[in-house]
């Protein structure tokens, strides 16, 4: 099982009644698990952003019944708000919040170390190191979630989540159900109320130290008594293999509070201490700051992810002879898929180099690669229209007639995107906000979303329509402009409108994912016959502004461009742009 | 400690890795090993370079393989090789499917796929090298290569002698199960 299946069947066994989640890698199948195998015994659902999943889990926790919300570690940032008061009130039912965090950023804006959200928040901190522990622990956080009243914080990493090894499963046992009953003192967070919730929240810190120092999650293993190695998480896979069987270890797997006095002993018992973790010195400020001198940061990089060879190279000095070759690869960062309905507009976009295009999170990032090169700017989820808005405003003042599009997908727009439209609208903005409306939640693997008319669990829901909440929000109808982005006079025609105009205008653009799962919905309302495009090698003049389109299906061989009929759909975006005509779609 | 095996599969996303891997660990964890396998999701997905890992043995702590740590390597794609060649050992055995995919930068230009790749890495430790798409389109589906290529991996891991046809028929798509056991044969008899 993998980091995430195992988390998801810990739940599932620790009787678990509700969970929520927006998808983010490394996160993502949590939810997926949750949703598909274990559907009739827990209820599970996509929320349009963190916030919301963590707000549902809290209700459905004080409501009586176990909650689990998951999210990547960027997610938290989202969802800080209500975790930080959470922390204050407690729960009735078991909480879990899980973090899964992305060192190296396989697929993340950023590596920030959420462990540091368990300290800020005053909540206990769990962190497997492989499936079986993401399992296990996640049944443990249920029973100290009730056992203090507070809300656990689950933390993974990359390396957890998408590591599969052997598991040994449990049955699911149903929880104890808590009647609801009215507190208004502990659940109403008023000035009057927080202030005694705050004296009790260091009160569960004591507590919650004790267990830390007499767990067996955070006992040690000694062995040859030279060297002493301190870990948690996947960090203490590499350094029990690089260390081997001489060294003694203390693996935490309850890593906040830090068991502090366990760690005094056996630092006391090694001539030489390691603290080994994945990005900040989290563990090791904290050992440090009791008086106890360690080896760490000073020696293991706190930037990108570890492994055995980088652990080994930063504490041993060693490194592993390898093969090498004089040769070298050429680059293959990741691409736009052939036939994906962002290129067209992107296309569209690169063509006006006097705009300037915000963008946000999602495979459309992509936009910004080579050879498009169409977006300026990606911060986080729902950015885009915000960061717009505001750079418009500037403009106005210092730089006149500069215009700014932003670029938003339909998952993200639902997400964060929503209000900051309202912000543009509401203070007379007139940056253009494009919402890619390809019918899924993307790159995180397609999942359904408030637009798509699915819910997690498959079932048919109502499909939030676009264009007639941004008519609510108080767009003009004339303003808002329906394109397929796969036809390229669209895209010029709805840009020279919406650039053009004093007011908010919006573009939408209609076309569903080439990888996404065609459902009756879709067959209704888009021609998705595969007529796929070939090129006539004789009017070729290999002027290659085909290529330019940055479409993986075409390259230019023996001085003609063919199109790889493997990859090829026929969104006929190369054939718009050829100046020859000598590209056809077949059947046309 | 008890010797741990490292096998990496190197490929472009989309190429099937992950099945291929899947199978593999399945196969080795009712063998009776301790199995770890990593995969990577997300962005990098999308026409990226990708790569899953097994490492199996006795006991196994890191679920990942370090450079110059892995015996045997399984390249989906020929240029992947070099991106991968440090994680290899200097006497690994290295497979490799005579198949390129031009990564973006060289479709429009910027870079060129790099020619003697075979050459270069045959000179230095044993490499087998076949193309498993066109055994894959011979058999009719050219989306079997996958599975021609665990073939390969498995004979040169030498651990022919497992249930296979039962693995790949659990593990592939309803109605392609005697397609993908046609697959693995071909492969494990190209090397």
């Amino acid at each position: 099982m993998t980091g995430n299946e195992a988390a998801a069947r810990g739940a599932y066994e620790a009787g678990v009644l509700f969970a929520s989640a927006y998808p983010g890698t490394p996160s993502t199948e949590i939810l997926e698990n949750l949703g598909g195998k274990y559907k009739n015994e827990v209820y599970s659902e996509w929320a349009p952003n963190e916030k919301v999943a963590v707000e549902a889990a809290i209700g459905a926790a004080i409501a009586g019944g176990r909650a689990l919300a998951c999210m990547k570690h960027v997610g938290v940032n989202v969802a800080a708000d209500p975790l930080m008061t959470f922390g204050y009130t407690g729960t009735t039912a078991g909480f879990v919040i899980v973090s899964a965090d992305d060192p190296g950023m396989h697929s993340s804006q950023n590596e920030q170390d959420n462990r540091f959200y368990a300290k800020f928040a005053k909540i206990p901190m769990l962190e497997p190191s492989n499936s079986q522990e993401a399992k296990d622990y996640m049944k443990i956080a249920y029973e100290l979630s009730e056992k203090w009243s507070t809300p656990v914080f689950f933390r993974m990493t990359t390396r957890v989540c998408h590591s599969k090894s052997i598991v040994e499963m449990g049955e699911r046992t149903e929880a104890e159900s808590f009647k609801y009953e009215k507190q208004i003192t502990r659940y109403v967070a008023t000035p009057a109320n927080a202030k005694g919730m705050r004296v009790k929240v260091e009160e569960r810190l004591k507590i919650m130290e004790e267990f830390s120092n007499s767990t067996e999650l955070n006992k040690p293993e000694y062995n040859g008594t030279k060297v002493g190695v301190i870990s948690a998480g996947v960090a203490y896979q590499y350094a029990r293999e690089v260390f081997g069987e001489d060294a003694s270890y203390l693996k935490l797997g309850f890593t906040h509070p830090m068991p502090m006095e366990v760690i005094k002993e056996f630092a006391s018992k090694v001539d030489k201490l390691y603290v080994v973790e994945e990005l900040e010195p989290y563990m090791e400020d904290q050992i440090r700051a009791a008086g106890i001198d360690c080896i760490g940061k000073a020696v293991i990089p706190n930037m990108g992810e570890l492994d055995t060879d980088r652990v080994r190279k930063a504490v041993l000095g060693l490194e592993n002879p390898t093969l090498k070759a004089e040769k070298k690869a050429a680059g293959r960062p990741p691409t736009l898929c052939a036939g994906c309905p962002h290129r067209g507009f992107f296309y569209s976009l690169s063509r006006r180099k006097d705009v300037m295009v915000t963008g946000d999170i999602g495979c459309y990032t992509l936009g910004s690669a080579e050879p498009l090169f169409a977006i300026d700017t990606t911060i986080c989820m729902g950015a885009s229209i915000s960061t717009g808005h505001g750079a418009s405003k500037v403009f106005e003042k210092i730089q006149p007639g500069k215009k700014v599009v932003s670029v938003i997908g339909d998952s993200t727009f639902f997400h964060s995107g929503v209000t900051s439209l309202m912000d543009v609208v509401y203070n007379r903005g007139t940056s253009v906000a494009v919402i890619l409306d390809n019918r899924i939640t993307g790159m995180t693997g397609h999942q359904q979303n408030p637009g798509s008319g699915y819910t997690l669990m498959g079932e048919p829901a109502p499909a939030v329509d676009i264009p007639a909440l941004c008519m609510a929000m108080g767009i003009k109808k004339e303003n808002i402009h329906i394109v397929n982005p796969n036809n390229l006079h669209e895209n010029e025609v709805a840009l020279d409108k919406a650039l053009g105009s004093d007011e908010t205008s919006v573009i939408i653009t209609k076309w569903p994912c080439v990888l996404k799962k065609i459902t009756e919905e879709d067959k209704k309302a888009f021609d998705l016959s595969k007529k796929q495009c070939k090129v006539d090698p004789e009017a070729c003049i290999n002027c290659k502004m085909c290529i330019k389109t940055g479409c993986p299906a075409l390259q230019a061989k023996d001085g003609k461009v063919v199109i790889d009929s493997g990859s090829c759909v026929g969104c006929g975006v190369c054939q718009q742009v050829c100046p020859m005509g000598a590209i056809q779609k077949a059947g046309e | 400690m008890a010797e741990i095996k490292n096998i990496l599969l190197v490929g472009v996303g989309g190429q099937g890795t992950i099945l291929a891997s899947k199978i593999l660990s399945t196969a080795l964890v009712d063998a009776g090993y301790d199995v770890k396998m990593s995969e990577v999701h997300g962005m990098a997905q999308r026409g990226g370079s990708v790569t899953t890992q097994i490492r199996y043995g006795e006991k196994v702590f890191s679920p990942i393989i370090g450079k110059g740590e892995a015996d045997v390597m399984v390249c989906f794609e020929k240029m992947e090789a070099l991106r991968w060649i440090e994680y290899v050992k200097p006497t690994a055995k290295i497979v490799i499917n005579d198949f390129e995919i031009p990564s973006a930068p060289i479709l429009v230009g910027a870079e060129e796929y790099p020619q003697g790749i075979i050459e270069e890495l045959s000179a230095k430790t044993e490499v087998s090298v076949f193309k498993a798409a066109d055994i894959a389109k011979e058999l009719g589906n050219p989306k079997a290569m996958n599975i021609v290529l665990l073939g390969a991996l498995v004979k040169a891991m030498g651990i022919e002698d497992m249930d296979w046809d039962k693995y790949i028929a659990e593990n592939v798509k309803k109605g392609f199960e005697e397609l993908n056991i046609k697959a693995f044969r071909a492969g494990m008899d190209a090397i």
